[in-house]
């Protein structure tokens, strides 16, 4: 597969050993015996801005390490099934390309897919000539839209929409009867979508919403000297003359969100994209036996597991475990197993992880942490279902806008 | 007239002389409680009469499983962090060996001869083979992802490895370490413990929150046993440590943060009770008369005492902090 990127992103994804296959062919079979089971790791390469911070630069391999860890877990548990799987990566910088590695390998009769997309291409590969008997997991993707109205029957979400992440968040705070907040919203279109989830939740969870602004203030301003004293201005000035017990701040990219704590009018926490966060992973998790999972992820790479590499470990995971219970290397029986009613994921979060039959999202507990902490994990106990409490996250059969075609 | 007053003074150096041996005697008939802390790397040992804490030893790093020597004069200690086995003393209560482990040592079983250990790396996916006379490891058998439950046949012919990712049963030849047959069960199994008569194996599930029975001639599941609480969140059901009584009826199974044991009809695999116990029931051990089973509560730091009769927790005894194993000795 032809490779493009910068020079640096390139580096960074060649670096990472054994399982990037330049130049081989897609059907490249294990060094030992069994029958393969051939995965395909598609993703664009998007130019991340850089952070406000220089504090803990965000590592360029977040979602690939998750799902080559995976692999070797997977592996070891198909010493004894006579299964190997095994992963081709291809990383691009141009979406059509993706699209051309994409279409190369189903010629090649590959069916299993792990995407790291943005939306737009992840709908462009789903509705691909000869998709529809693939699968398509995608690991990084937070988007509702993708879960709701462009739902695709061949994809499977792993990493929870942001109406999860903002169910879990509310939940809490009406557990803490901390009932009401102030929104703030970041620039970028992310943060809209963030910010949109938030306000549904809170509704949902009878959160009362005092104020809701958009943060327009110049994210450079700490950096420069003395420049602590104008963003102290600015935050306290932003939240003047509102009542509310929590600040909620939608920035995905981290342009801002991290200079609110301890600057706002009144002493309030801030929640939501940073300080108490709502994420599939967190650093601080060590429930469940996830120490295991959080030792294994740090020794192989050398820094902690991230909320998107847990998505690409969960992609890989997800399809070793229907490889292993339907006892079959045929990527038909796989994607069967994975869409059926037995198909369960064990996830280091407590319950057995499953996909929903109306959305194709993994029903999964939703951690609430800070950096040095897991604050709490939701569904927050009294949120009750008629059959899953998983599922007082994100939106239910009832109210789903996802019709499969 | 001398009579009546030597009679009695017999009576009395025999009386005397009895109770003196009585007494001496005592310790042989009593026995002690010994508890992992994992957390506060403690071994707390407590009189199994009065369940008195007579001592806390410290040991090194993540105490977890623990095992009697067969002598019954020792404890085998799998301390995790610390990546090595330690050797606690009865006697004195020091420990006095240190034993290889390799990795992360989480739990381990001994072979009926008192000669060897197998031990469940946790952490990089092997069962180390450790003769106990050398202190060496003679063998690494690869397993599958977080080995956890270990349990040697009544025979000593095979042992039982349960890996929690992959979600297997191994059966392992002892005389050639190979794995010969890798049971598929509920995810994340943790703990396995064979009938006495070996035809049989049962394995928790914590994940899937179920315990299979499988058939060691077959390798195949006989039963699978669930447990419904619905007034318990599903995910709470969590099935860790099991006990079979010795006469094979009856099985007791910790279900974690269900923060109950199940008490199973072993012959019908039916479930007879639920017992509320402390939060985090771990592993249990029972008394030498199977009267009583003691259990570990891992978040509530204490130890229930169930009575095996009439099916009652009649007691609960605070321990060190997050407790895990139990160990009884005579």
């Amino acid at each position: 597969m032809v490779r493009r990127g910068t020079p640096r992103r390139l580096a960074a994804f060649l670096m990472l050993a054994g399982l990037v296959f330049v130049g081989m062919p897609p059907c490249a079979v294990a060094a030992h015996g069994g029958k393969t089971i051939a995965i395909d790791y598609l993703a664009l390469d998007t130019s991340h801005p850089t952070p406000s911070t220089l504090l803990d630069p965000p590592p360029l391999d977040t979602g690939l390490r998750g799902a080559q860890l995976a692999i070797a877990d997977t592996n070891t548990t198909g010493r004894f099934t006579g299964q190997d799987f095994v992963m081709q990566v291809s990383v691009e910088r141009d979406p059509a390309m993706v699209v051309q590695d994409f279409e190369r390998a189903l010629a090649a009769g590959h069916r299993l897919f792990i995407t790291d997309v943005p939306a737009d291409l992840l709908l462009k590969l789903a509705d691909a000539k000869d998709a529809g008997s693939a699968v398509l997991l995608d690991a990084t993707s937070a988007d509702d839209r993708l879960r709701g109205a462009d739902c695709r029957a061949n994809t499977l979400h792993l990493l929870p929409s942001r109406a999860m992440l903002a169910d879990a968040l509310m939940q809490y705070l009406a557990i803490k009867n901390w009932r009401r907040i102030m929104l703030l919203t970041g620039r970028d279109p992310a943060d809209a979508l963030y910010a949109d989830a938030m306000r549904h939740a809170a509704e949902k969870f009878q959160i009362t919403l005092q104020a809701d602004r958009p943060w327009s203030f110049n994210p450079a301003a700490q950096q420069a000297d003395t420049g602590h004293y104008q963003v102290n201005d600015e935050v306290a000035h932003a939240t003047q003359g509102v009542s509310f017990d929590v600040l909620v701040v939608a920035d995905e990219a981290d342009n801002f969100g991290d200079e609110l704590a301890y600057r706002t009018d009144q002493p309030r926490p801030v929640a939501g994209t940073q300080g108490l966060v709502p994420t599939a992973w967190a650093h601080a998790m060590d429930e469940y036996a996830s120490t295991q999972l959080q030792t294994r992820f740090h020794r192989a790479t050398g820094r902690w597991m991230t909320a998107r590499d847990y998505g690409g470990w969960l992609a890989v995971r997800s399809i070793g475990e229907a490889a292993t219970r339907s006892a079959s290397a045929d990527p038909a029986h796989i994607i069967a197993y994975l869409h059926g009613p037995d198909f369960t994921v064990s996830g280091y979060k407590g319950p057995e992880l499953s996909f929903r039959g109306w959305d194709g999202q993994l029903r999964q507990p939703v951690l609430l942490a800070d950096d040095r902490s897991l604050v709490s994990i939701s569904p927050q106990l009294g949120f009750l279902h008629q059959t899953n409490e998983l599922d007082t996250l994100g939106p239910d059969q009832p109210e789903t806008a996802c019709h499969f075609h | 007239m001398p009579f009546p007053l030597i009679r009695p003074s017999r009576r009395c150096a025999a009386w005397i002389l009895a109770s003196v041996l009585a007494m001496w005697l005592q310790p042989a008939f009593a026995f002690r409680i010994f508890v992992s802390n994992e957390k506060d790397n403690t071994i707390t040992v407590l009189d199994g009469a009065s369940l008195k804490i007579l001592q806390t030893v410290t040991v090194g790093a993540r105490p977890r499983g623990i095992v009697l020597s067969a002598d019954g004069k020792s404890l085998y200690i799998c301390t995790s962090d610390a990546d090595h086995i330690e050797v606690l003393d009865l006697a004195s209560l020091t420990v006095t060996r240190v034993l290889p482990s390799n990795p992360d040592p989480e739990y381990m079983a001994l072979s009926h001869d008192g000669k060897t250990l197998y031990v469940a790396n946790e952490d990089n996916s092997q069962v180390s083979v450790l003769d106990i006379a050398d202190g060496r490891i003679t063998s690494e058998i690869p397993v599958g992802v977080e080995p956890e439950g270990m349990a040697v046949s009544p025979d000593d012919k095979t042992v039982l490895c349960t890996s929690e990712t992959t979600s297997m049963a191994h059966f392992i030849d002892v005389a050639t370490h190979e794995v010969t047959a890798s049971v598929l069960v509920g995810t994340r199994p943790r703990f396995a413990v064979f009938t006495k008569d070996g035809s049989r194996v049962w394995v928790s599930s914590e994940v899937a929150g179920t315990v299979a029975v499988i058939d060691t001639g077959t390798h195949k599941i006989l039963h699978t046993i669930t447990f419904d609480l619905p007034e318990v969140p599903t995910a709470a059901i969590q099935a860790v440590g099991i006990n079979l009584t010795e006469d094979g009826h009856t099985a007791f199974v910790d279900l974690g943060p269900a923060n109950r044991v199940a008490v199973i009809d072993a012959d019908t695999f039916k479930v007879k009770k639920y017992l509320l116990v402390g939060q985090r029931v771990w592993h249990g051990a029972f008394s030498p008369d199977q009267s009583t089973l003691y259990v570990a509560n891992g978040i509530s730091n204490d130890m229930s005492v169930i009575d095996v009769k009439n099916l009652e927790v009649t007691q609960s005894v605070p321990v060190g902090q997050s407790p895990w194993g139990i160990v009884v000795a005579p």
